[in-house]
């Protein structure tokens, strides 16, 4: 398995104005590292304002002007600079956003997945390998159906031939079957070689679908696993044992914050140990 | 989509109808309550005797009862007599017309030049939000939505045609000439300052609003998307920005016909222009009923298609409204 992308202690620091006279900066991710592989699907699951979304934006360089990043982003073992992310995304990078409103409304659906660069046949045949009907091209976003949306906006990230694609939560509001759907067609672009990045907060859905699980606290990652530890009962992390106990399939444990507190101590950061 | 459109209209119609005959009576009612006697005014300087002034007040019907003078007035006008001009002793219909020429090439040109100068300014100012660039545009708009038209026209007056002598005081045509003979560009040499005037004026309510549209579109998930998707920022303002903005500004700017009619009675004064503003100015003074009314109906025909053109191309131009949800 090649090493696609790798990231290294990156960290996100807001910069923000408490009054006029004086700034604050919040910490949005804290030491963060990371690698992805061709072929794998790495989920990342947290709770909300864990900053997995955070994430995500900070590979694609996507954040507002007032975000500090720092850490090394490394594409195929190459290190890569701010100005080479930028020339990077779109191409060798791509975001799966999480709903239709990632859409230009004014736009039929062809002409924007073509962007300016690709032919309308490419959009057809990948259009047909999605089941899309041909005469989606000319509709208009809010003319389709919410499984339509979902599988146009997977094939911007298919158009582009990108080999790394991050998934910002593309399940939420769907039905079971709906997102088992979505993941199959992540599975799918994982298994031609890519590597998946898939953002979640549904645990039990990363644990189906992904190889690695990356369990995310407070803006960092606190644990990664093989996503078949869950199912074999090999978790070391407490936090994230934790966190499987909860699921209402299983135990449907909850915790106190200060037993939260006591399995993060415990646990510390795994991820090193855990590869 | 094409009956949707025909019912449209035709209700629209029918609400144009009603309110002409609304704006008739309000105008009529003002105008009859109004102190000013049109029979002192038009013999204004002059010694005449009551005999001589009742002659006259009869012979323009002013002795009669207000109800049957609008009842004969408007039964004239479905037949399509607009009534003589007291002031100009000429038919309503044909001063109007002569007037008219003259106002709506001034309101065309200005109102075209604030539409495409206001939204280019505003996409601009949108783009580069909260930078130095942005901030001059919003003075500028701000600035010129407090300025008085009047007062800003004998502003231009003084820098432009009494200091630096590059454009005529006053009038549309020049001195001396007669119609036949005065030129296009001549015409236009004349036109500028009023409509520069005018544009000045109306240019900022469409930059306030393209700018806000188009702050509203930069932040917006679809130009983020394009964004993660390598678009450049030229790209994205083209293919998405442009496109999402001018839906609201056009619109908008269709519907600015109704104080680009009040500014150009205002400019007109100013530069003494001899379009429809000044007419009206002057039926007003006089207490030129038929002329009045007439003017009212007009504009009020003028402001309603301007807003009736803007729903119709709201229709056409919007996709959501077009796909009929």
């Amino acid at each position: 398995m090649g090493e696609l992308l790798r990231i290294e202690h990156l960290s996100v620091t807001f910069s923000m104005y408490r009054d006029i006279f004086s700034r604050v900066e919040s910490k949005g991710i804290e030491d963060l590292s990371i690698s992805l592989y061709s072929g794998e699907i790495l989920a990342i699951v947290g709770a909300s304002g864990s900053g997995k979304s955070l994430l995500a934006h900070a590979i694609m360089d996507l954040l507002p002007y007032n975000a500090i990043v720092r850490g090394d982003f490394y594409y195929q073992g190459e290190y890569v600079d701010g100005r080479r992310l930028e020339r990077l995304r779109g191409t060798e990078l791509s975001l799966i956003p999480q709903s239709i409103t990632y859409l230009d409304p004014t736009m039929k659906v062809g002409k924007q997945v073509i962007q300016e660069q690709f032919e309308m046949d490419q959009c057809k045949s990948i259009f047909a390998k999605l089941d899309l009907a041909e005469h989606v091209i000319s509709l208009y976003p809010f003319q389709l159906s919410g499984g339509m949306a979902r599988r146009v906006l997977v094939s911007t990230a298919l158009i582009s031939n990108a080999s790394v694609i991050v998934a910002d939560e593309p399940t939420p509001g769907m039905s079971v079957t709906d997102a088992v759907e979505t993941l199959q067609m992540l599975r799918q672009i994982a298994n031609e070689g890519k590597g998946c990045i898939l953002i979640t907060h549904d645990l039990d859905l990363a644990i189906e679908v992904a190889d690695r699980v990356a369990v995310m606290y407070d803006g960092r990652i606190i644990d990664i696993v093989p996503a078949s530890n869950f199912k074999r009962g090999v978790l070391t992390h407490p936090y994230t044992n934790a966190l499987y106990r909860a699921l209402p399939q299983n135990d449907f444990k909850s915790y106190t914050a200060d037993e939260v507190e006591s399995f993060l101590r415990k646990g510390g950061n795994q991820h090193v140990g855990s590869e | 989509m094409k009956n949707q459109l025909i019912t449209f209209i035709s209700k629209q119609c029918i609400r144009l109808v009603l309110l002409l005959i609304a704006i008739s009576m309000i105008s009529f009612a003002l105008l009859v309550m109004s102190p000013i006697d049109p029979i002192d005014a038009y013999f204004t300087g002059v010694a005449v005797s009551d005999e001589q002034k009742a002659i006259v007040s009869a012979y323009w019907q002013f002795d009669r009862p207000p109800v049957e003078r609008y009842w004969h007035w408007a039964t004239n006008m479905l037949s399509g007599n607009w009534g003589d001009s007291f002031v100009y002793k000429a038919p309503v219909l044909q001063v109007i017309s002569d007037k008219f020429t003259s106002t709506l090439l001034l309101m065309l040109v200005s109102w075209s030049l604030s539409g495409v100068v206001g939204f280019s300014l505003g996409v601009i100012s949108g783009i580069y939000q909260g930078k130095t660039l942005d901030r001059c545009i919003n003075y500028f708009a701000l600035v010129s939505v407090s300025t008085p038209v009047f007062w800003l026209g004998i502003l231009l007056v003084m820098v432009f045609a009494v200091e630096l002598q590059w454009f005529p005081i006053a009038l549309s045509t020049p001195i001396g000439k007669s119609v036949e003979d005065v030129t296009w560009l001549e015409r236009l040499h004349h036109l500028a300052l009023p409509a520069i005037t005018l544009s000045i004026t109306g240019v900022s309510a469409i930059v306030l609003h393209t700018r806000e549209k188009m702050i509203d579109c930069m932040n917006s998930n679809y130009m983020l998307f394009a964004k993660a998707r390598g678009e450049s920022l030229w790209v994205r303002v083209k293919r998405h920005g442009l496109r999402n903005v001018a839906i609201p500004a056009v619109t908008l700017h269709f519907a600015s016909f109704a104080e680009l009619f009040g500014g150009a009675v205002l400019a007109e004064s100013v530069f003494s222009y001899p379009g429809l503003g000044s007419a009206i100015t002057l039926a007003g003074l006089r207490g030129d009923v038929a002329l009045l009314l007439g003017a009212a109906i007009l504009s009020a025909i003028f402001v309603f298609l301007g807003n009736l053109i803007a729903n119709i191309l709201y229709i056409i131009i919007n996709p959501e409204v077009q796909g009929g949800r």
